[in-house]
């Protein structure tokens, strides 16, 4: 039991108000046990760097309570402190500085000193491949080596829990997917408890073992991705026609099968099936026999974006909000 | 050139309009020039005691014209760090790209100069009188000292320009500010230049702002001497610097 | 203060002068800008020299105090800069969120800017040297004088570290720098306040701290021992420190408001 309690997360109807704004957190319960990766998966703004915030001792709640290690967030900040690592949404890095000073100031003022220190450092640039790029100035890293050289600046005291805010954000694919692969190691072998917000579903899908989602500061689901996804439990079909103008005719043979939902891309109709196993054969028939012709017919299994969608009315990706980092995010891979 | 003409009004409007809605650029334009004659005057005036000051119109009036010829020169220099954001930003790019006569770019940044100092020598004037400034000179002699400002804003608005037009960032800023901080105050700032020893003497003597201060001074205090040598220096940078801003705008265009 | 709370000072502190020491601009401009205008300035004024009462045949001499403010007020702008740019990029909650007492982040950021405005002072004092400026209070003079450097720059630095911490902005304390600038020029810096003609303009230099820290360094280059004047600069530097360190304290307090 007390092992336990040492890395878990737990919250309590956790709130933060901010002068002039909204409830960027509204009443937040959760739990996270040791070992365990958790995603908190939301959209721009939905309140989860606050609550990265609030479990790190960084903005004291406004309400709730929350214990992080076994310490409460508030009266114990010093001890959850040594506890956890973070590595907060913006890479803070000094650009001046080279790879390893960071290291070097890092251990410092976490006490770590001489011999230890040193062996430490090398250590943690081999884990995160920055052996290298060690001794040039962060200015001329890439997106991927600052999110790495974040990674390793958190971990220089072996915490038991480990926080990531957006890790991934803006980075190119294969930079995120070696970061998923040493942030999936360190639960896996060393037993630390993740924490990790994310945007992107995909983060949460393949690297949580749980994900909870939120939105405008609650969380709206909760659960292992395979649970959430079989609640909505239905696919969902999407049919694009080659004539725009017998759109009303595909819409009208398709909602036959079930009920129409917000599409993925422009002129493309998407209806969320009522059966569970959307009988694909069926629908074609049925187009068929109604005499309209496709350029494209897709069935999507359910992902966490209709979980999201189910619970919120709105698509997670793309939807609006936050317009430019859906641009990085394309344009990244072309980059690289 | 009524392609120009249109151009540079279009041109001018913008900068203009910026100038006089944005505080940020405002305020320090006009209060700069205001702290150094306010710190000057009253700092300094004891120095009109030092034997050999002889100045009939008073401290204030000779400050005076150190300080409306400073704003001249740095209303032009500020011009150049508008015309560096420009780059930065793009804008310049467009305006290159729309613009049937590109001459009237330079001519419309010239022109918003001009009007950027007017504003200033207005208020700095205003501010002068109502610190009971002596004037001595008359209203030809008053021309006259508007006339070479005139003359060194131009002058000052053609170098900054120019070395926009070449570097292209406002990393310049120092490039253009430098040289003509320091032609200013190689001068004789504070006292007439027959009171300068040593090296600032032989520096001042041959430095072309001495010149045109000297005459500014004389004019104010109504015995103008020199006078058409000022002037005729005064129009010699215009063509130096005209020269250099226009080769210069030649290299921004090849540059793209 | 602990011997770790030391080490991380020093760490630090460290940080700050490398970061400053890795941007030539940052280095190049409070050495040479301050040389530049005190080069106007002891040509231009030299005429003052002839003034009846004036303390000092060497314009150059009484005007080399005025860089020892001026670079400590260059270091305090670019040094609080940085401070405020590292609470933008949340570089100040990484730190934050280590073992390390909030005093110490402030207290190593102090040391590196003094670390910084000591060794400009020595260069300015160089530079004095160089061009004949002879210390009438002896080598002890300087020493004391780069002693007084660190408690000028120590009043500047806490009072720019309260202005980073409480606005977290770059460009507040950018704009700090007229602020300064206005305090320098509206002090006896050019002349000596007893030779100030203009009534306001004596009571305004008269009021204005920035002249006694002027006076102070002055008083070592070109009277000597003068104790009265001295003790007064030191005060003045002192009670600037302390009032300015409290602030930023508070600031700091606020701003690490972390449980
Ligand atoms: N310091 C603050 N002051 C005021 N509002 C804030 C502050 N920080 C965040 N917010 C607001 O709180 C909400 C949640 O923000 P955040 O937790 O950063 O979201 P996320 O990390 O999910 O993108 C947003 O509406 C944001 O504008
Ligand atoms: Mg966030």
């Amino acid at each position: 039991m007390e092992a336990s309690r040492e890395n878990s997360i737990e919250a309590h109807g956790l709130v933060r108000e901010f002068k002039k704004g909204p409830r960027a957190v509204d009443g937040i319960d959760l739990r996270v046990d040791p070992g365990e990766i958790y995603g908190f998966l939301g959209p721009n703004g939905a309140g989860k760097s606050t609550t990265v915030h609030m479990l790190t001792t960084l903005l004291p709640p406004t309400a709730g309570t929350a214990t992080v290690a076994g310490y409460d967030v508030v009266t114990e900040g010093p001890k959850v402190r040594k506890a956890i690592g973070a590595a907060l949404q913006e890479a803070a890095l000094d650009p001046f500085l080279t790879g390893r000073e960071h290291l070097r100031l890092q251990t410092t003022m976490h006490g770590i000193t001489g011999e230890e220190r040193r062996e430490r450092s090398d250590e943690l640039l081999t884990r995160v491949g920055l052996t290298e790029a060690a001794d040039r100035k962060v200015k001329g890293y890439s997106g991927g080596m600052k999110r790495r050289l974040d990674l390793a600046l958190a971990l220089v005291h072996r915490p038991r829990i480990l926080f990531l805010d957006e890790p991934t954000t803006g980075l190119d694919v294969q930079s995120r997917t070696a970061l998923w692969v040493e942030v999936g190691r360190l639960a896996k072998e060393e037993g630390v408890t993740v924490f990790l917000t994310t945007q992107y579903l995909e983060e949460a899908d393949v690297l949580a073992d749980r994900v909870g989602i939120i939105d405008h500061g609650r969380i709206v689901a909760e659960g292992t991705p395979e649970k959430l996804k079989a609640e909505i439990a239905c696919s969902t079909v999407e049919a694009v026609p080659a004539d725009p103008d017998q759109r009303g005719a595909v819409v009208s043979v398709l909602e036959r099968f079930g009920e129409q939902t917000t599409g993925y891309g422009p002129g493309s109709i998407a209806v969320q099936l009522t059966s569970p196993n959307g009988n694909l054969a069926e629908i074609v028939r049925a187009l068929d026999a109604g005499g309209v012709v496709l350029s494209q017919l897709q069935i999507h299994e359910p992902t966490l974006d209709d979980v999201f969608l189910a619970k919120t009315g709105r698509h997670l990706e793309g939807s609006g909000g936050d317009e430019e980092e859906d641009v990085e995010q394309e344009l990244e891979p072309a980059r690289a | 050139m009524t392609d120009a003409i249109s151009v540079a009004r279009g041109v001018s409007w913008r900068v203009l309009h910026t100038f006089f809605t944005n505080k940020a650029f405002l305020l320090p334009s006009v209060a700069f020039p205001l702290f150094f004659f306010t710190a000057f005057v009253g700092g300094l005036s004891r120095i009109t005691q030092v034997p050999g000051f002889d100045f009939p119109a008073g401290y204030t009036a000779f400050q005076f014209v150190f300080v409306l010829l400073q704003s001249a020169a740095f209303a032009g220099v500020f011009t150049g760090f508008g015309i560096a954001r420009d780059f930065e930003s793009g804008f310049m790019r467009r305006l290159m790209l729309a613009a049937p006569n590109r001459s009237g770019i330079l001519l419309g940044y010239v022109f918003s100069a001009l009007i950027r100092w007017a504003t200033v020598a207005a208020v700095v004037t205003i501010v002068a009188l109502l610190a009971q400034m002596k004037i001595g000179g008359n209203g030809v002699d008053l021309f006259g000292l508007y006339a070479l400002a005139l003359l060194l804003n131009l002058a000052g608005t053609l170098w900054a320009t120019g070395v926009a037009m070449r570097l292209r960032t406002q990393q310049a800023a120092p490039v253009m500010q430098m040289p003509v901080f320091l032609l200013l105050f190689f001068a004789p700032v504070y006292v007439p230049l027959n009171l300068l020893q040593g090296w600032i003497h032989g520096v001042a003597s041959v430095n072309p702002i001495t010149a045109l201060l000297e005459a500014g001074r004389g004019f104010i205090s109504g015995s103008p001497e020199l006078a058409l040598a000022a002037f005729a220096i005064g129009v010699g940078l215009i063509v130096g610097f005209g020269a250099w801003a226009v080769r210069g705008l030649r290299r921004a265009e090849a540059a793209g | 203060m602990s011997a770790t709370a030391l080490v991380q000072t020093a760490a630090l502190g460290k940080r700050a002068v490398v970061r400053t020491a890795r941007q030539p601009a940052n280095v190049v401009f409070p050495l040479v800008f301050p040389m530049l205008l005190l080069a106007v300035n002891a040509g231009g004024l030299k005429a003052e020299t002839r003034l009846p009462g004036f303390p000092t045949n060497s314009f150059l001499a009484f005007a080399l105090a005025v860089p020892f403010v001026q670079g400590a007020l260059i270091a305090t702008i670019n040094a609080n800069v940085e401070f405020a740019r590292d609470i933008q990029t949340g570089f100040l909650n990484r730190l934050a969120l280590t073992p390390v007492r909030g005093i110490v982040l402030l207290v190593g950021q102090l040391g590196g800017l003094l670390t910084i405005a000591v060794a400009q002072a020595i260069f300015y004092l160089a530079v004095g040297v160089a061009f004949g400026v002879h210390l009438q209070s002896g080598f002890g003079g300087a020493v004391m004088l780069l002693l007084l450097e660190a408690c000028i720059a120590l009043a500047f630095a806490s009072l720019g570290s309260w202005a980073a911490l409480r606005t977290g902005s770059t460009e507040a304390v950018q704009g700090l720098f007229p602020v300064f600038f206005v305090f320098l020029f509206l002090s006896s810096m050019n002349i000596p306040r007893n030779l100030i003609q203009a009534d306001w303009f004596r009571w305004v230099a008269t009021v204005n701290p920035v002249s006694y820290l002027i006076e102070a360094v002055r008083a070592l280059v070109i009277t000597g021992w003068d104790w009265q004047t001295i003790g007064l600069g030191f005060a003045v530097a002192g009670g600037l420190s302390i009032f300015g360190f409290a602030l930023a304290t508070h600031a700091l307090w606020n701003r690490l408001e972390r449980t």
